[in-house]
């Protein structure tokens, strides 16, 4: 009854292939965005701008990026970690090699220098696929950060190794560096998010988002009904390479600060991928709310003992803690394989008929 | 310029051709090294072939049975009793493993099965050091640790002993395979899940049995390590080592597993010793992915992978 489209008719192709037809959605996801923007950034507190918005925005568009490779063109990538650490060096390398340059742009240039090297780790996709693609992936994750390790240059021979974000401004407010406030960096982080997430909204929704998906459901039949495999792999190769690339600088730069090599490592890889499943395959929502998920279970499961009452040694907490996510992610896998964003669609479906079972 | 190509090609054999024993420790070495891959990559293949499921946790139950060994025998039972406990406790794991993550999950796409595999590994982590506490534990089952010299060449017994228990392993596997009437169940199960159900064979009974039979795998494999080097958590990472080895061998390839580990064992080292001083050394870690990539792009199924057919 409270969610109801009757009445409202479309007269036009444009107004019903919107992304989102129903004028109850449109009008609650603005709302939804505009709390997001204003909200955090005006209210939020330093510790929940830090610890939990900043690190869930970059995930999601870090499990965007490989939604868009594993989701939609269906190839399985355990190389996440790899490419997000190109884009974190690459974005180190040329905000300290050029000053002057927009720290948005340093941004997108690391995305670009990412898909470059995507492309080149994309390329076997086009021989193999499933798990052997995935283990193929892996080379990369493992190649990419031995070669931000063992060469001083990527990191300005800095003897730690250690890559530190430079301070920048954009518009005149500091947004990169220790000065920064987490509002600042919440707002570019949620800025990019927003743009990159409509971006891809509409790309899956078109003639390439079609070939992908046609290239996943059955390769072979998608060859013959005039889907070119090199150039579609390959462009979710890139896409996703890309947005894993901004996703890793912003790492750096809005998140941690200064980061090496081991804050890239394989465990990440496997974060984004549990993202991507928990959230939903196939489902821009979906990544969102995997990342949110991945973010706050460990949050919950680390202040749960303090909010009953229970107190035990930090080694025993750390341990239950890591079966309780796991023990989760098995669970959430049993229960809804498809992910959150299913979970969400059968229960819009259910707001549209309640009160009535059909 | 020429220097370099004399660097990359000639200067390594040159020093090969050089020092003949070095070369055949380095070899040896090598080889040690990869059939503790080859182990842990049996333990893959088993369950890759009976059930599809690409088991992530292979790694974390090598770690989790060396760690209730190390631990029952801490409390005092005789090696014997500690070892035929450790065994019953891996069965158990099997049947749980069955009924509570494969059996709701069957018929699920590959990729949910994986990272049901991998939330199965935080458990097992969890669980083994919840039990055992997380200090490096030494494992001493009675195999000496000593080194000594044939024609030179100096050798190891732990080394030869496990190479022996592999062969061994790989063996009673292979009758088990080929002679038992469970075996050739399994092997119809691997063929063609639909076609075994349709002639009887119960698939929750095939998949406890593989899922033990890996575990059994995993024991042996936790004792070589864990006499090697300690029973420690890294162990678990060595699943990521087994990754290169199955792809090089093929994923539903007993034989595959041993001779890819043996490849990913020896090039590992000799590129490592050879080659990775003119790159600054540690090439280890992604060497033998680069190895596997190079290889899968002329042969996308391994050496002796089945051949993929596909069809529309």
């Amino acid at each position: 009854m409270i969610y109801r489209e009757a009445g409202q008719f479309k007269s036009t192709y444009a107004s019903d292939q919107a992304i989102f037809p129903i004028v109850q959605d449109r009008w609650v996801v603005l709302a939804l965005l505009a709390a997001a923007v204003v909200v955090p950034t005006a209210l939020g507190s330093d510790y929940w701008l830090q610890a939990v918005l900043i690190p869930f925005l970059i995930y999601a568009l870090a499990a965007l990026g490989l939604n868009v490779l594993t989701g939609y063109a269906g190839q399985l990538s355990l190389g996440t970690g790899g490419f997000m650490a190109v884009g974190g060096y690459a974005a180190f390398k040329l905000a300290t090699a050029f000053p002057g340059l927009n720290i948005l742009a340093v941004f997108v240039l690391s995305g670009l220098v990412a898909a470059g090297v995507g492309l080149i780790f994309g390329i076997p996709s086009l021989r193999i696929k499933g798990f052997y693609l995935a283990v193929a992936t892996l080379a990369a994750q493992f190649f990419l950060s031995w070669l931000f390790n063992k060469v001083a240059w990527f990191s300005n021979y800095a003897p730690s190794g250690t890559i530190t974000a430079p301070a920048r401004t954009v518009l005149g407010v500091m947004v990169t560096g220790p000065n920064a406030t987490p509002g600042a960096r919440y707002a570019v982080a949620i800025g990019v998010a927003i743009v990159f997430a409509l971006l891809v909204k509409n790309l899956v929704r078109g003639r390439v988002g079609r070939a992908w998906m046609a290239i996943r459901d059955r390769d072979i039949a998608a060859e013959i009904i005039g889907v070119r495999p090199l150039r579609t792999k390959l462009l979710a190769f890139g896409i996703s390479s890309f947005l894993c690339g901004i996703a890793g600088a912003e790492y750096v730069f809005l998140y941690l600060g200064s980061a090496e090599t081991q804050a890239f490592d394989i465990n990440l890889s496997f974060l984004v991928l549990f993202m991507v499943i928990i959230g939903g395959l196939g489902s821009v929502l979906g990544s969102f709310l995997g990342a949110a998920f991945i973010v706050m279970v460990p949050i919950f499961l680390a202040n749960a003992p303090h909010a009953l009452g229970l107190y035990m040694p930090v080694a025993l907490q750390k341990q239950l803690e890591l079966m309780v996510f796991g023990g989760l992610i098995l669970f959430f896998l049993i229960v809804e394989p498809n992910g959150l964003a299913r979970l969400w669609q059968i229960t819009k479906e259910k707001l549209r008929l309640w009160p009535f079972p059909h | 310029m020429l220097s370099l190509l004399h660097a990359v090609f000639v200067a390594p054999f040159l020093d090969m051709a050089g020092a003949p024993t070095f070369l055949a420790e380095v070899l040896i070495g090598g080889i040690a090294a990869g059939l503790m891959y080859s182990l842990v990559a049996l333990g893959f293949v088993l369950i890759f072939k009976a059930s599809g499921v690409f088991n992530f946790a292979q790694g974390v139950m090598v770690l989790f049975a060396a760690l209730t060994l190390v631990g029952l025998m801490e409390m005092g039972l005789p090696v014997a009793v500690a070892l035929l406990a450790t065994v019953a406790v891996m069965v158990a794991l099997a049947f749980g493993i069955e009924r509570v993550v494969l059996r709701p999950l069957v018929n699920q796409a590959p990729i949910i099965l994986f990272m049901a595999t991998i939330g199965l590994t935080f458990v097992l982590e969890g669980l083994g050091e919840m039990l055992w506490g997380a200090n490096v534990k030494k494992l001493d089952v009675g195999i000496p640790d000593e080194s000594f010299k044939v024609a030179g060449i100096l050798l190891n017994k732990l080394e030869l002993t496990a190479a022996g228990t592999a062969a061994v392993l790989v063996a009673v596997l292979a009758v088990f395979f080929q002679r038992t009437r469970i075996g050739r169940a399994l092997r119809a199960v691997a063929d063609d899940h639909e076609a075994a159900l349709s002639i009887g064979i119960p698939l929750k009974t095939i998949w406890v049995v593989v899922w033990s039979v890996a575990g059994l795998v995993a024991i042996v494999t936790g004792i070589m390590w864990g006499a090697k080097s300690g029973v420690q958590f890294s162990l678990s990472l060595i699943a990521l080592k087994a990754l290169p080895v199955l792809i090089l061998g093929g994923f539903t390839s007993v034989p595959g597993a041993i001779v890819g580990g043996l490849i990913v064992g020896t090039g590992e080292k000799l590129g490592e010793v050879y080659w990775g001083p003119l790159v600054g050394g540690a090439i280890e870690n992604w060497f033998a992915y680069m190895l596997a990539l190079v290889f899968l792009v002329f042969r996308p199924q391994g050496l002796f992978g089945e051949r993929i057919i596909e069809r529309v």
